[in-house]
């Protein structure tokens, strides 16, 4: 299992506080959303986590103000498992 | 699967010659090819198949038609075997992400069993078509609503009768609605209206309009196959899709792998135009077609043609040369069919400049929600519109470069990197024609291949 940070772009507003607990994880692109450094694909939505991000992850998901922010624990997909309406 | 009628017997069930159904609703018949009559017209056996399938009822097909043409089936019949034979037959997806559809079918399978109160499936029939060069789903929907509504039925029957929904742009209801009623067993199928909107058929898009009215993606934290139209397990399905499931519940996989290749099988709809005065035309090709060959057949000589789009506003441009049509293949030399688009572009319009409309059409087609998209894309086909309007700057390459790999991936559906992957073909494809603008030429009709 995997913890995942997930991001509901629907909801995110681009305040940033996310960024701020989570300097390592995210950075903020030319409007201010977040992006996951160094990934690719839907790992930019659903960003896995290290176990020392846990509870900063934690800490932004209880903060964000558009409460856009959630945990998912998972087991990883397989790269050749392309999931239908995702 | 009906096991009275014999894969062999699939040529009787074909009485009329193939059809290509024009934009404007005429049609040309072609003459049935004779067996023995390979060789002579090479090209064309490759590219099209001579007897129709998902349009041998001929035009506009009500019940009696479809009867006459294809037999009495109950879908009821089809059961949990139908995933099994769908599986077998390879049927992939034909609205534009070609996933295998008896994977979708399966999952929401899965979740409804699961739990101490199993919730009941959902299936939908996605016609929404909201791609401005398609038009082969609701041509579909116009001729042959009965097979579209018969692998609707199977396929909720398969699922252990699954909630039923067909989904589809206004012009399309009234020739559904009447197909409902004129046959047996449709009455507990509800149809919704699609908006007009680009965005408006993307999966999740379907499920929070049937369910709140509003046609925009939502989040997915959980999957539609899990959780989507009502917490139950939902499949939203292609009409073309369905109508193919009818299709292979009825003759099976054997039959409908004689088509197309091994990797890419049975036959797709594609919606072929191009410059005038091509037609726009719908036309029934087998899997592995030759892009080049489908050119042809709609009328045109793809040596006169710069660039062809294919798979939409979401899919690539290619040269038209030795392209083969599949969703599976090597990068250079495979197209994948998407959205089953294919658009042409003679030689006196300029690519870039095409590329910029598109990609602000797109950037407007936003749903507006997600941050990187609600920005991104209108900056991408700002930048755009910049280099086709001639703005002197090698910069602005390494701009629209940048703007994509930051937008891509980030929303709650894929029209960010459907857009992107759009902008990366047309930086390859008309690589001449935007070092040309960069250098301050080109620019207008007549564009540097000219």
């Amino acid at each position: 299992m995997t913890t995942y940070l997930h991001i509901d772009w629907t909801s995110c507003d681009g305040r940033g506080l996310c960024t701020e607990l989570l300097p390592a994880v995210l950075a903020r692109d030319d409007w201010g959303y977040p992006v996951a450094r160094g990934k690719v694909g839907r790992e930019r939505t659903d960003v896995p986590l290290r176990d020392a991000d846990r509870e900063a992850a934690q800490e932004a998901v209880f903060l964000c103000p558009k409460l856009a922010l959630s945990l998912l624990e998972r087991t990883p997909p397989k790269p050749e498992q392309r999931t239908p309406g995702r | 699967m009906s096991p009275d009628i014999h894969p062999q017997a699939a040529g009787d069930i074909y009485p009329q010659a193939a059809r290509s159904v024009h934009g404007d609703g005429t049609q040309t018949a072609h003459p049935p090819a004779h067996p023995n009559n390979i060789g002579q017209d090479v090209i064309r056996q490759d590219s099209s198949r001579r007897e129709p399938r998902l349009l041998a009822a001929g035009p506009d097909a009500g019940w009696e038609q479809h009867l006459d043409t294809f037999g009495h089936w109950d879908p009821q019949a089809a059961g949990p075997g139908l995933l099994e034979a769908l599986a077998a037959a390879g049927l992939t997806g034909r609205g534009g992400a070609a996933f295998e559809t008896w994977r979708k079918a399966s999952a929401a399978a899965g979740s409804g069993r699961k739990g101490l109160f199993p919730a009941r499936p959902v299936v939908i029939a996605n016609g929404a078509e909201g791609e401005p060069l398609s038009f082969k789903d609701r041509t579909l929907l116009a001729r042959a609503p009965h097979l579209v509504i018969d692998g609707l039925l199977a396929m909720a029957a398969a699922l252990g009768g699954a909630g039923m929904y067909v989904y589809a742009q206004a012009a399309s209801l009234p020739r559904i609605q009447q197909a409902l009623t004129e046959r047996p067993g449709a009455r507990k199928i509800r149809v919704v209206e699609a908006p007009e909107t680009f965005i408006s058929g993307e999966s999740s898009a379907v499920v929070n309009m049937i369910a709140n009215g509003i046609a925009v993606p939502m989040d997915q934290r959980r999957r539609l196959s899990e959780s989507g139209l009502n917490g139950r397990p939902t499949v939203v399905v292609n009409v073309e899709t369905l109508a193919q499931v009818a299709l292979i519940a009825r003759y099976g996989a054997q039959w409908f792998r004689q088509a197309g290749t091994s990797t890419d099988t049975g036959t797709r709809l594609v919606s072929v135009s191009g410059p005038a005065p091509v037609r726009d035309v719908v036309l029934e090709v087998p899997g592995g077609a030759q892009l080049s060959a489908v050119l042809q057949e709609a009328g045109m000589d793809p040596a006169s043609l710069s660039a062809v789009l294919v798979g939409g506003y979401h899919g690539r441009w290619v040269r038209p040369a030795a392209h083969v049509l599949s969703p599976v293949g090597p990068p250079d030399g495979t197209a994948r069919p998407g959205a089953g688009v294919i658009h042409a572009l003679d030689l006196q319009i300029c690519g870039v400049q095409a590329t910029a409309r598109i990609v602000t059409y797109l950037a407007g087609g936003s749903a507006r929600q997600c941050g990187p998209c609600m920005f991104g894309l209108p900056a991408m086909a700002s930048v755009l519109n910049r280099i086709a309007g001639g703005e002197i700057n090698s910069r602005l390459i390494f701009e629209l470069d940048r703007l994509g790999r930051m937008v891509s991936s980030r929303g709650a559906c894929r029209h960010p990197e459907g857009t992107t992957g759009l902008v990366s073909s047309a930086l390859e494809v008309f690589a001449a024609d935007f070092r040309a603008h960069l250098s301050g030429y080109c620019a207008g009709p007549g564009g540097v291949a000219a």
